[in-house]
Formats: C-alpha cells, sequence, structure tokens
C-alpha cells in the first residue's frame, strides 16, 4: 500500500494533483455541494455500521447488560463496574499476558522467516524464484477456514499425516498422538497455523521492497568485503527500515486481534491454552450471556491496538509525506 | 568455485524447502479430495496419486444445502462488492477530483476505518442486529462485509484516480462534455482494470468471511454461508476426511483462480492490508 501510494503520488504530473478544480467564490451551489453528496454515501456507511457499533459497545460496556437486558431492554448504567470486574479477575490477567506471548511468538516468527525467505528469493535464479512465490501464492491464497480444516486433517490422530512421518522418522511416541487434547500442542499447530499463513504477504512485500534498493550499494559493499549479513545489517534493512516498520506494525495488529483461526481450532480450549483477548470476549458473551463484560474486554483490546494503530498511522504518513 | 557451487546447491535446497513447506497443505487437501477412502485410511499413506476418484467431490456437492450456501456466499460476497464499488467511486471522483473542506479529514477516516478491528465488533453488532430485526438474515451480512470492504476499494481507486492525468478530462470537456459525461466516457474506460482487481479483492474477503457469519446466522440455517457450513464438517461428514477436504477445496476454488488472474498486482494490492485470509 505504501509502495502504491508513494508511487501513484509522486508519479502523477506535479500540476493539478488533488486541485484540479480549483474553488472559485462564484461557483453555482449544486457544484459546492456536490463533493458532499458524493461522499455522503461513505459517511452515512461509516457511521452507521462502524461508528455506531462501536459507540454501542462503549455503552454496553458499562451497563448491565445479559440475556433479560438484549430481549426486553431497559438495560441499566453501572458506570464502571464492568470494568473493575474484569480488571480484578485473574483469569483476565492470564489471557492479556497469553495474548501478548502469543503476538510476540507469531510475529517474531514472521518477520524473521519472512525477511529469510524474501533474501532467499532474491538470490535465486529465476525460475527457481517463480516456484517459491508461485508457492506463497497459494499458501496466501487459501481461504482460513480451508486452511483450519486442513490443518486439523494434517495433525489427525490416527490418520493424520504429521503423525505418519513422525513416527517413520524414528519418533515412536507420536504414533495416535492427539494434538488436540493437549493445550500446548493446540498452542503450537495454531502458531504454526497464523505463521504459514503470514509468512507470504510479509516474504512478497519485503522482496518486492528489497528489489528498490540500488544494486550498486551491495554489489559496493561486498567489493569492500562484506558478508552477505553484513550487507544486509549495513546496507539493506537501514534502507527498507520504514518498510519493516510498517509491516512488523501490520502482523501485530493482524495476530492481535486473530481470532477465526483459534476459535474454529479450539474455540480457546484444551482448558484455557489457546484463549487471547479476542476469543475471551467473544466466549464471555456467547456463553455466559455477559455481553456487558465481552464488551467491556473487547474495549481493552481496542485500546491496546489503538496504540499499535497511531506507530502505524505515524509511520504510514512519514512515508507519503501528505495525505 | 567450489564455494559459490555448494552456496548456490545450498540456496536451492532451501527454496526447495520453503515451497514444499509452502504448497504441501494444499497439496494434501487437494490429494486427500481425489483418493479413494480406503487409501485415506491405509496404514501408509501414499503421496502420490495413483487412483483418481470423485466420489468425495459428489458427496460434499450433495450434502445438504451445498448449493444453497454457495449461492448465498456469492449471493453475500456479490452484492457488497457491486455497493461498495459504487460507493466508493462517488467517494473516490470527490476526494481525487474536487477540491472541498473536510477533504483531508474525509480521507483520514477513510484510512482509519481500514484498520479497524472488526472482531471486536461482534457484539455490539449482534446487539445491533438483534435489536433491528436482522439476525439470520443475508442483507444484515451483506452490508457488514460492505463496509469492511469499502475503504479498501476507496483508498485503491483513488491511487488509481490520481494515475489518470486530469488533463483527458479537461480535454474532454472542451469538447462539450459535461462532467459526469467526461467521467463516464473518459476516466472510466481507464478505471475499469483498477476497478476489477479492486472488486476481486473485495470479493475475496466477502467469501471468507466466517466470525460474523457464525455469530449472526443462527436459527435460520438456510441463510449459512460456505465458510461456516465448512468450519462444522464433522457435523456434515463425521469422519469423512476425502468428503471434508473436497469441500474445503471447492471453497478454495474460487479465490486462487482471482489470485491466479491478478499475479502481479496481488503483492502491491493486499499490501494495503484490506485482505487478510
Amino acid at each position: 500500500m505504501a509502495v502504491a501510494e508513494a508511487e501513484t503520488t509522486t508519479a502523477a504530473p506535479a500540476p493539478g494533483t488533488g486541485t484540479p478544480v480549483p474553488a472559485r467564490r462564484g461557483r453555482p451551489l449544486w457544484a459546492r455541494v456536490l463533493p458532499y453528496l458524493l461522499v455522503a454515501p461513505t459517511v452515512v456507511g461509516t457511521a452507521y455500521l462502524l461508528v455506531y457499533p462501536l459507540v454501542r459497545n462503549l455503552l454496553i460496556s458499562v451497563q448491565k447488560f445479559g440475556i433479560a437486558q438484549l430481549i426486553r431492554g431497559g438495560a441499566e448504567f453501572v458506570g464502571i463496574d464492568n470494568y473493575r470486574t474484569i480488571l480484578t479477575d485473574n483469569k483476565f490477567w492470564g489471557v492479556v499476558g497469553r495474548t501478548f506471548v502469543f503476538t510476540a511468538i507469531n510475529v517474531g516468527l514472521i518477520m524473521v522467516l519472512a525477511t529469510l525467505v524474501a533474501l532467499l528469493i532474491g538470490a535465486l535464479g529465476k525460475w527457481m524464484r517463480f516456484a517459491v512465490m508461485g508457492g506463497l501464492v497459494v499458501a496466501w491464497a487459501i481461504p482460513v477456514i480451508a486452511a483450519t480444516t486442513v490443518f486439523q486433517w494434517l495433525f489427525q490422530s490416527q490418520l493424520g499425516v504429521v503423525n505418519w512421518v513422525l513416527v517413520a522418522l524414528g519418533f515412536e511416541q507420536y504414533d495416535g498422538k492427539a494434538w488436540f487434547a493437549d493445550g500446548n500442542s493446540t498452542f503450537a499447530i495454531v502458531v504454526l497455523l497464523i505463521v504459514w499463513q503470514s509468512v507470504p504477504f510479509a516474504a512478497l512485500t519485503l522482496y518486492a521492497a528489497m528489489t528498490t534498493v540500488p544494486k550498486e550499494l551491495s554489489e559496493s559493499a561486498q567489493i569492500d568485503g562484506a558478508g552477505s549479513v553484513k550487507t544486509f545489517a549495513l546496507i539493506t534493512f537501514p534502507i527498507l527500515r520504514p518498510m519493516f516498520g510498517l509491516i512488523l506494525c501490520l502482523e501485530v495488529i493482524w495476530v492481535f486481534k486473530c481470532f477465526v483461526q483459534i476459535w474454529a481450532i479450539s474455540q480457546g480450549g484444551p482448558g484455557d491454552a489457546t484463549l487471547t483477548l479476542p476469543v475471551y470476549a467473544y466466549q464471555i458473551a456467547q456463553s455466559l450471556n455477559r455481553y456487558d463484560l465481552g464488551a467491556a474486554i473487547s474495549m481493552v483490546t481496542v485500546l491496546i491496538l489503538a496504540v499499535v494503530l497511531l506507530a502505524y498511522f505515524r509511520q504510514m504518513f512519514k512515508e507519503e509525506g501528505e495525505l | 568455485m567450489r564455494t559459490r557451487l555448494s552456496r548456490k546447491l545450498t540456496l536451492n535446497i532451501l527454496a526447495l524447502g520453503v515451497f514444499a513447506f509452502s504448497v504441501f497443505p494444499v497439496y494434501w487437501m487437494v490429494l486427500t479430495a481425489f483418493k479413494p477412502t480406503k487409501e485415506i485410511q491405509a496404514e501408509t499413506p501414499s503421496f502420490f496419486p495413483t487412483h483418481v476418484t470423485f466420489t468425495h467431490f459428489s458427496t460434499a456437492v450433495n450434502a445438504d444445502g451445498f448449493w444453497i450456501f454457495w449461492r448465498n456466499s456469492g449471493l453475500v460476497a456479490i452484492s457488497a462488492v457491486l455497493m461498495s464499488l459504487l460507493v466508493a467511486c462517488l467517494a473516490a471522483y470527490a476526494v481525487g477530483r474536487m477540491k472541498w473542506k473536510g477533504r483531508q479529514a474525509f480521507i483520514l477516516m477513510v484510512f482509519i476505518a481500514q484498520m479497524t478491528p472488526w472482531e471486536a465488533l461482534l457484539i455490539p453488532m449482534y446487539v445491533i442486529a438483534r435489536d433491528t430485526d436482522m439476525l439470520d438474515k443475508l442483507p444484515m451480512l451483506t452490508l457488514i462485509y460492505f463496509m469492511m470492504t469499502l475503504p479498501f476499494t476507496i483508498v485503491t481507486l483513488r491511487g488509481f484516480l490520481n494515475g489518470i492525468p486530469v488533463e483527458l478530462e479537461e480535454a474532454a470537456q472542451v469538447d462539450g462534455c459535461n462532467q459526469f459525461q467526461a467521467f463516464r466516457r473518459v476516466v472510466f474506460p481507464l478505471l475499469a482494470p483498477g476497478l476489477l482487481s479492486t472488486s476481486l479483492f473485495g470479493f475475496i474477503t466477502a467469501w471468507n468471511e466466517f466470525a460474523f457469519a457464525n455469530l449472526l446466522i443462527i436459527k435460520n440455517q438456510d441463510q449459512r454461508t460456505l465458510p461456516v457450513w465448512l468450519s462444522s464438517f464433522s457435523n456434515t461428514f463425521g469422519t469423512d476426511w476425502g468428503a471434508t477436504m473436497a469441500a474445503a477445496t471447492l471453497f478454495m476454488l474460487p479465490v486462487l483462480l482471482i489470485f491466479l488472474v491478478l499475479q502481479g498486482r496481488v503483492t502491491t494490492g493486499v499490501a494495503a492490508g484490506a485482505v487478510k485470509g
């Protein structure tokens, strides 16, 4: 995005970008009102389908809102009671901690692997590069729900191919291992799934960015005796630092709010092994009908995400210069 | 010389590893879908197709409601995309071709809307849908998917629009077109490729969406969409993994086709962050 945007804004001829039709006092009324009419559907849609739900969420989080209020209405205002309830609950803090650990592991793996894969693609010959990029696109294209289904099949205890391969390699203890019955192994599978699905985007974007680094720079570094690691650390990474920053922010946001993968595979279980904030909010609202507590947890999630978002926007506007 | 050769060899082996790792789950899905049940349940799995069967596909296609869910998914995705294209075209034109007060604020709003954590809005959406009697109804899903794809559509269309010189329109207006005609006859044809790829990305988002479809369609099973149906495969197919994988393959097919159509444009387009699994 940053790439495409930067290209279009700089590539467009300077005259007229953004200000093609100069505003003149004497323009007829309809011409002055027209732009507002054109953006009106967007504004109305955003107001009703985005701002209103967010406000409603905030409202529910300061009300007593259970199944009775859902059916009959008339929820009463309880102030910060719901927040007090969740913030004094040890389980909530466990979930918060787990969400951060979950995000750190996933994002760390994604960034490291994506960087390595991007460098690898750059070093390959034409055909091998084509094959690897094609493979990445395939992994990227599979819908999340199809992927969760496939992973459940890969790790199936009796007929799953993973157990078969592990046993064939001599790890007898994996014979008939029930991966999804154990907390740690379920957590590991969810991580594997998310990393597998996220690396392609990050790797392909990083690779595209790396091709913009002038070849002469790295070549002269190599003539000066720098190895590949040093070339990356001294040339490629500093130049692409903003791009790395953007992708890092995006991945943190995506992993932190990740819901579907976890819900489809384990619904936060077994035990609470894969219970992260978005899943916890959903679970508490749906199974306990405590919409108020769920809304409060969602608000906390939104607040944490807002901090990361702020970093993302700062980086993006620095990149683009202007809106 | 020798170190260079071994370096090249290592790189290629690594590349093969990356390729195998990324493709294998998808390969295994498709392979299982075509395998006879006897082979799926064999002690030693076969890694290459020996006998090809279509029984699993016919089981999947003939499963209860498959075509209804397929139609629902397609209907919801297509109407959401068409809505957001129309609305985004208007907004992108106002942003890219007109000067007005509040333009900057509007663009900022779109950028923020693009990063909405939809997962955090599940609960209020459920309550709102219930209040407005929109539970179990596809139009509600359509509206949500419309809003999910709208910001991305506006941002990319604006990008494409900025790439089209204003002089073209001005020339058309000198030749006697009014503003609308200049847009329809000159800008629109140039914008068409952008419209196509943007709408395909929107389609993927809506086609894949699970969380809201799972939450908002509860009682009326006829209104379910494919992802929800697929996620409950064990209810439908039990332990019939062949049929499950056939269903997953059929579900993935349109998305894979779209990715193939878009090819190179995928990276730049999706970097916007709108389309994510």
